[in-house]
């Protein structure tokens, strides 16, 4: 196990290595100028402002501090917000991120296999029907429209009731997170509602369900020690991609509910051309998420001792 | 299989289950309950809860706004956008500053003398930083000097020019100490001019030209301006947090000098969002204390029934051609082609709809002061007429003049801001439908945009200006053949004449005569067509009065405002 | 002992009859049994016949429906379905200097309330005003309404603005619908403050066109034939028309060339290359399948939607372009590693099977074993595999035109429809409905299909029934 753990996370580092170097890469070569402004430079400040970033040095010099300094965790400093370290950046906007890929992972796990076993438990009766149908909208409408929606209605609840029950945008307690977490978790949440059902319905079949009950066990017992327990396996092992597609794939939630994430700043760094801001969020997503994925592993063979980590 | 037992004892093993799913359930809300909780103590260790605050809080004085945009930075050096100009206008005070009527009015300076060769300012007794300390005419020198630096690498240090050296500075042919501004006391500045400039008060008001205390800038190592600590503040309110991204607390400096003219204790900045129906909302939900409406909003606003507002931003957006050699857009038959087959009328009242937009007529916008009166009624803008006839037959002519068998298609550069996406369907569709040349659009981010625009890599580009003073020479010397942000390099000594003579002269009739001479010239020779004034629809909180929209400075001003 | 007698007969090979070997039922192969078990999934019968709809939709329905995605109507903005097209044809429109031309025939009592008057009648084109001086004036605002003005009430959207009394005139020609509108004129006081006095006027606005616009849009051969007054029926939209007045039905055909081209083609390429490449690793093995599938795995290490905006951005879409290639290619590069790891993983497991072996016992080659074998029996997970992959495509599209990082205007695409549609969410609904509809159909059809191909080629299910 322990030697197990190791080898994957050298990998992991080698995986890290390889994602920084495809991030500086891609980067480098989008056309167009990153220092370029509304207001015309002189070539003196030009000059200037390319020394301050290493913009005149050769591309594999560049490339060779790059890493340098990523070895030492250090990212640089921004572009457009000019004395901001991305180190800073990344420190002060991850948590918004992750709180909220957090309360959606907990929305989308805890609500799929609940919902995934009421299915199974009322199959093709109202509960199923009426549980499907939500579960189809949610995978087939796109999130943005869930979070435009979602927001237009929270001003109509609050309009209609004279107070603010939540509030419609912005970030800082329970209550702000809310709605942009629900929105953010619906689609994983939908999908695994449906792996859930299937994987319930799979194993009431099976035998040793079977022989559960012909031992006399109490159908409590049943359900929760041989049936939910069986069930939740294949829904862990898509809990590690379901992350990664939450944590990156909350910009358009973070943009719509006015959210200091790490998200939007990805998306406006982009539209800036912020290189520093840009391969920093990369390389610490990319990171983020190879550390994840080698976390749900060791944890599904910590779950099922079938599974043996080779 | 499940049919093989008997109903009964299914029916009780659902029931049973049943049970066991509810107490799942209760498990996963008490759970989330648990989860939320914690996160929220997490969420209260990195920031405020300043988004719980309503529009107008009246036992604290304070009213809660937003921002389109994080300012990138409040170095005011070094600030170049419109959200760091509304910020630093709030927390920082130059010599002189504009008043509620949108007049100039005594700042830091309480009296001063300009003349030709240089000016004089005496700062008053009471100016004091935020920590108690007097502004001094050093802050004065030391910002200026930073502003030029060339190791600062400021992008405004132009505005600057207009002092004695400053240029030379600024591109590192003399040293900092050789700069045109010293302070003769502590309280007291002198200014040399490079030429004489008619209008160096207005430029004062400049964020560029604030103070910044020596001492401290030092102090912050290289971060000043990143936070809300890493900057000292003279205007009416000081910053006293920043949470980067999310919202910026201002509440009432001390310190400062104009106590009377303050009303609001606080302003919470609590949301920073670009998203107009975000902004709608938040201001249905009581808040924000104002947003502004967009054509797509706007019917929604007046459902609402909300006392709706109009202000005329004084930017002003229009076609650029390419006037460098090589390019087709050089001949001028085409231009004029192009200009008669095209109504910005159509293009306001019927493609971008915004309220308050103002088809565009002229490169100088109609809030101009001219010499009694407004210059745009003294010199009325000559427009051309769409005539489809007329525009064929130009194009005609630009065909035999370039020896061109058709026209090849053009590139119209835009950014890929929603509105711009809007003008470059509108336009291909125009010039297709009416003079049957192909436009190809080139959208491209922000920064792509800017780079292909100063490489010249365009027929037409949709671009825009905004002033930087309240001075017609800010749009001006825009086509002078030296300045850099006339990226399509119009050049025409006539035109460079009259922008020297703005530039230099100090008696109003001439200078308004040259920027007419100016206009004439724009418009004769189709330099760029005029597409709209954008104006800004709004609505504001109707308990908050004195809410200042301006043309120059800090748009929007609260430093007026009360709670009623 | 038994002595028999063996003639030359007996030694002759058996006729074959095929009674001995009747089976019965008829035989089926994979893809015959497959079929009949999703003729037999309801759902999936249901999912198929929506892909084959759409596919229509796609490719016939601009055939049927022959309008020009990018004509601009712009007398039918942001039209929903159903409005009414009728229109009257009027002359060009003129500069106005506030002298009324054609009032004489317009002073019924409607159109004169107090100080404020219509100049001419009032049409989508212009609504021409013009007032009697207000008592206490200094200078005059107007305001427009969509409601009657009460007392204290908001007045509406400010149109115009004087601080002078010798304007007493306005042309209003800001997004004019057929529709009655309120205006209002109030006096300002010399500080440009309301004063209490008042005028207001409903207006019933309704639809004209120009010869000359109803020439272009086609409405009419030559504009000679229509004579002022003369009342003609505009484009017929059944969807509706968008924020250019563009007909949204043949906007959305266009948009599903797009949005269902990326979606189909960006699969079918990643799982072909997948295909190759897993079964290349799978079939060589050793440190060949090693060092590949390293390499598939930091592959699938880079963050999706972090890369698809940077390789979209590094693509750098040219002038007149669409943004298509580069996008499908970002997607291919991105999406390959998942096909190529499934592929390998099976044929790992066929590798080992008897009839492998078999096979290559009677001296069949590499590139056979893999053509005839390996592949075709992987091919039901791949086809799996990619009716998935489509709905993943198509949102990853529209996430994309979204956030403006998409397919670059004038081409529609869902994706961008819906971007658009989003912001007018409230008043013309329509916009963001029917592209979002088609997304979310689209998404759910091939959803369904690729659950009802999962439960058709399984193996295991086969060999339950």
């Amino acid at each position: 196990m322990l030697r197990y753990s190791v080898k994957r996370l050298l990998q992991g580092l080698v995986t890290v290595f390889f994602i920084a170097t495809a991030t500086f890469f891609a980067m480098h070569s989008v056309p167009g100028d990153p220092l370029a402004s509304d207001k015309a430079l002189t070539d003196r400040i030009r000059a200037n402002l390319e020394a301050k970033y290493g913009l005149d040095q050769p591309l594999m010099t560049q490339y060779g501090i790059f890493l340098g300094n990523l070895l030492q965790g250090d990212f640089g400093i921004s572009y457009t917000q000019e004395n901001r370290r991305v180190n800073d950046i990344i420190r002060e906007h991850f948590p918004v991120s992750a709180t909220l890929g957090i309360l959606a992972i907990a929305f989308a796990g805890l609500g799929g296999v609940l919902w995934g076993a009421l299915t199974a438990l009322y199959r093709n009766r109202l509960p199923d029907v009426l549980i499907m149908l939500a579960v189809i909208l949610g995978i087939s409408v796109p999130s943005f429209v869930f979070a435009a929606l979602g927001q237009l209605l929270l001003v109509q609840v609050n309009g209609a009731l004279g107070f603010s029950v939540l509030p419609v945008a912005g970030w800082g307690t329970v209550a702000h997170m809310l709605v942009p977490s629900l929105v953010l978790g619906l689609g994983t949440m939908a999908y695994l509602t449906r792996l859930m059902r299937s994987s319930m319905l799979e194993i009431v079949g099976s035998d040793f369900v079977r022989t559960a009950k012909s031992k006399g066990l109490p159908a409590s017992r049943i359900f929760t020690h041989h049936q939910l327990r069986n069930a939740i396996l294949p829904v862990v092992t898509v809990l590690g991609p379901a992350i990664a597609a939450i944590t990156t794939g909350g910009f358009v939630v973070e943009m719509v509910f006015a959210i200091p994430g790490l998200g939007r700043y990805f998306v406006q760094a982009v539209q800036q051309l912020d290189y520093t801001v840009i391969m920093g969020t990369t390389v610490f997503y990319g990171a983020f998420l190879v550390f994840m994925v080698i976390v749900v592993d060791l944890l599904y063979g910590w779950i099922d001792p079938r599974v043996r980590l080779e | 299989m499940a049919e093989t037992s008997n109903l009964a004892g299914e029916a009780a093993f659902n029931r049973s289950a049943a049970r066991q799913l509810a107490l799942f359930g209760l498990a996963v809300l008490i759970g989330l309950v648990a989860l939320m909780w914690g996160l929220n103590l997490l969420a209260s260790l990195t920031a405020t809860a300043s988004g719980a605050s309503p529009a107008v809080d009246a036992a604290n004085n304070a009213i809660t706004v937003m921002l389109a945009e994080e300012p990138p930075q409040l170095d005011s050096t070094r600030s170049t956008d419109q959200v760091s100009g509304v910020v630093l206008g709030h927390v920082m005070e130059g010599l002189l500053r504009y008043d509620d009527r949108g007049e100039l009015a005594p700042g830091m300076a309480e009296d001063w003398r300009i003349d030709e060769a240089g000016a004089t300012f005496h700062l008053r007794a009471d100016a004091l930083w935020s920590d108690g300390q007097p502004v001094t005419a050093h802050d004065f020198v030391f910002a200026w000097r930073q502003g030029l630096d060339p190791e600062n690498a400021s992008e405004y240090a132009f505005i600057l020019y207009p002092i004695k050296n400053a240029e030379a500075v600024n591109q590192g042919r003399l040293p900092v100490t050789e700069l045109g501004a010293r302070a003769v006391d502590e309280r007291t500045l002198a200014v040399e001019f490079e030429r004489p400039i008619a209008f160096f008060d207005k430029l004062t008001a400049f964020s560029t030209y604030f103070p910044v205390r020596e001492e401290f800038y030092r102090a912050t190592e290289g971060r000043f301006g990143a936070d809300a600590d890493q900057l000292l503040y003279n205007g009416p309110f000081k910053l006293s947090s920043w949470v980067h991204g999310q919202s910026l607390q201002l509440d009432r400096n001390p310190h400062y000098w104009d106590q009377a003219r303050i009303r609001l204790d606080r302003i919470n900045v609590a949301y920073i969002t670009s998203d107009p129906n975000t902004r709608l909302n938040l201001f249905k939900d009581e808040k924000i204390v104002m947003t502004g409406l967009t054509a797509e909003n706007l019917t929604n606003a007046l459902e609402q029934r909300w006392h709706i507002h109009r202000h005329m931003d004084g930017s002003i957006f229009y076609l650029e051609f390419n006037h460098r050699s090589g390019r087709l857009t050089r001949n001028h038959n085409l231009r004029k082609a192009m200009i008669l087959a095209q109504d910005p009328g159509e293009l306001v009242y019927k493609v971008t709809k915004t309220p308050g937009y103002l088809p565009g007529e002229s490169l100088f916008p109609r809030f101009l002061e001219g010499i009694r009166g407004k210059f745009r009624d003294q010199h009325p803008a000559p427009t051309y007429r769409m005539d489809v006839q007329a525009a064929r037959d130009h194009l005609e002519r630009a065909r035999l003049e370039l020896g061109l068998d058709a026209f090849p298609p053009l590139v119209l550069l835009s950014s890929d801001s929603p509105v711009s996406n809007i003008q470059t369907e509108y336009f291909q569709a125009v010039f297709k439908k009416n003079l049957g040349l192909d436009i190809k659009i080139d959208r491209q981010i922000f920064k792509q945009r800017l780079a292909k625009m100063t490489s010249g890599d365009f027929d037409l580009v949709l671009a825009g200006w905004g002033p930087d003073y309240n001075d017609p020479l800010t749009y001006g010397d825009l086509f002078a053949s030296w300045n850099l942000n006339n990226r399509g390099r119009y050049s025409n000594p006539e035109y460079d004449r009259q922008v020297r003579i703005a530039q230099s002269a100090m008696d109003a009739p001439t200078r308004m005569a040259a920027f007419a001479e100016m206009q004439r010239i724009i418009h004769e020779d189709v330099v760029i067509i005029p597409n709209y004034e954008r104006g800004v629809a709004y609505v504001t909180h109707p308990r908050v009065k004195g809410i200042l929209r301006r043309v120059v400075g800090a748009d929007t001003d609260y430093t007026y405002a009360w709670i009623e | 002992m038994a002595e028999t007698a063996f003639t030359a007969e007996d030694f002759q090979p058996a006729a074959a009859t095929e009674s001995a070997q009747a089976v019965a039922r008829p035989s089926l192969s994979y893809w015959q049994d497959a079929w009949i078990r999703l003729k037999a999934n309801r759902r999936a019968l249901f999912s198929l016949y929506l892909v084959i709809g759409l596919a229509l939709f796609t490719l016939v329905g601009p055939l049927v429906w022959t309008v020009d995605p990018s004509l601009q109507d712009l007398d039918q903005i942001s039209q929903p379905p159903g409005a009414d097209r009728h229109a009257v044809v009027v002359a060009p429109h003129r500069p106005w200097d506030g002298s009324a031309t054609g009032s004489a025939s317009l002073a019924g009592p409607q159109s004169s309330s107090g100080g404020l008057r219509l100049a001419e009648a009032p049409t989508t084109q212009s609504v021409r005003l013009a007032w009697t001086p207000l008592p206490d004036a200094a200078g005059y605002r107007l305001y427009r309404n969509l409601f009657p003005a009460a007392e204290g009430q908001a007045l509406g959207l400010p149109l115009f603005e004087i601080a002078s009394l010798d304007v007493r005139h306005f042309e209003d020609r800001l997004d004019l619908k057929p529709r009655t509108y309120h205006y209002s004129v109030v006096a300002l006081d010399a500080q440009g403050r309301l004063t209490g006095s008042v005028r207001s006027l409903e207006v019933p606005v309704s639809r004209v066109v120009t010869a000359q616009e109803a020439e272009a849009m086609g409405l009419v051969e030559d504009a000679g034939q229509l004579s002022l007054g003369d009342r003609i029926k505009l484009r017929a939209h059944p969807l509706g028309t968008d924020y250019l007045g563009r007909d949204l039905l043949a906007r959305l055909m266009a948009g599903a060339q797009v949005s269902l081209f990326i979606g189909i083609v960006a699969p079918l390429l990643f799982i072909a290359f997948g295909v190759i490449y897993g079964a290349a690793a799978g079939f060589l093995g050793g440190w060949a399948d090693q060092a590949l599938m390293r390499f598939s795995d930091f592959v699938v290490a880079l963050p999706f939607l972090l890369f698809m905006i940077l390789l979209r951005v590094a693509s750098g879409v040219q002038p007149g372009e669409s943004g298509i290639t580069p996008m499908v290619l970002a997607m291919v590069l991105l999406s390959w590693p998942a096909a190529a790891r499934l592929v390998r993983g099976q044929i790992l497991q066929i590798r080992e099977e008897g009839y492998i072996g078999a096979s290559r016992l009677l001296g069949g080659g590499a590139p056979y074993l893999v053509l005839r074998h390996m592949i075709p029996n992987t091919l039901g997970v791949i086809l799996v595999t990619m009716t998935f992959a489509v709905p993943t495509a198509i949102f990853t599209e529209a996430f994309l035109s979204f956030i403006g990082m998409g397919v670059a205007p004038p081409t529609p695409s869902w994706g961008s429809m819906c971007n658009e549609g989003i912001k007018t969410m409230l008043t013309t609904p329509h916009e963001l409905i029917f592209p979002a509809l088609f997304i979310s159909v689209t998404v759910l059809a091939f959803n369904l299909l690729g659950d009802g191909l999962r439960d058709a080629l399984d193996a295991r299910m086969r060999s339950a029934e």
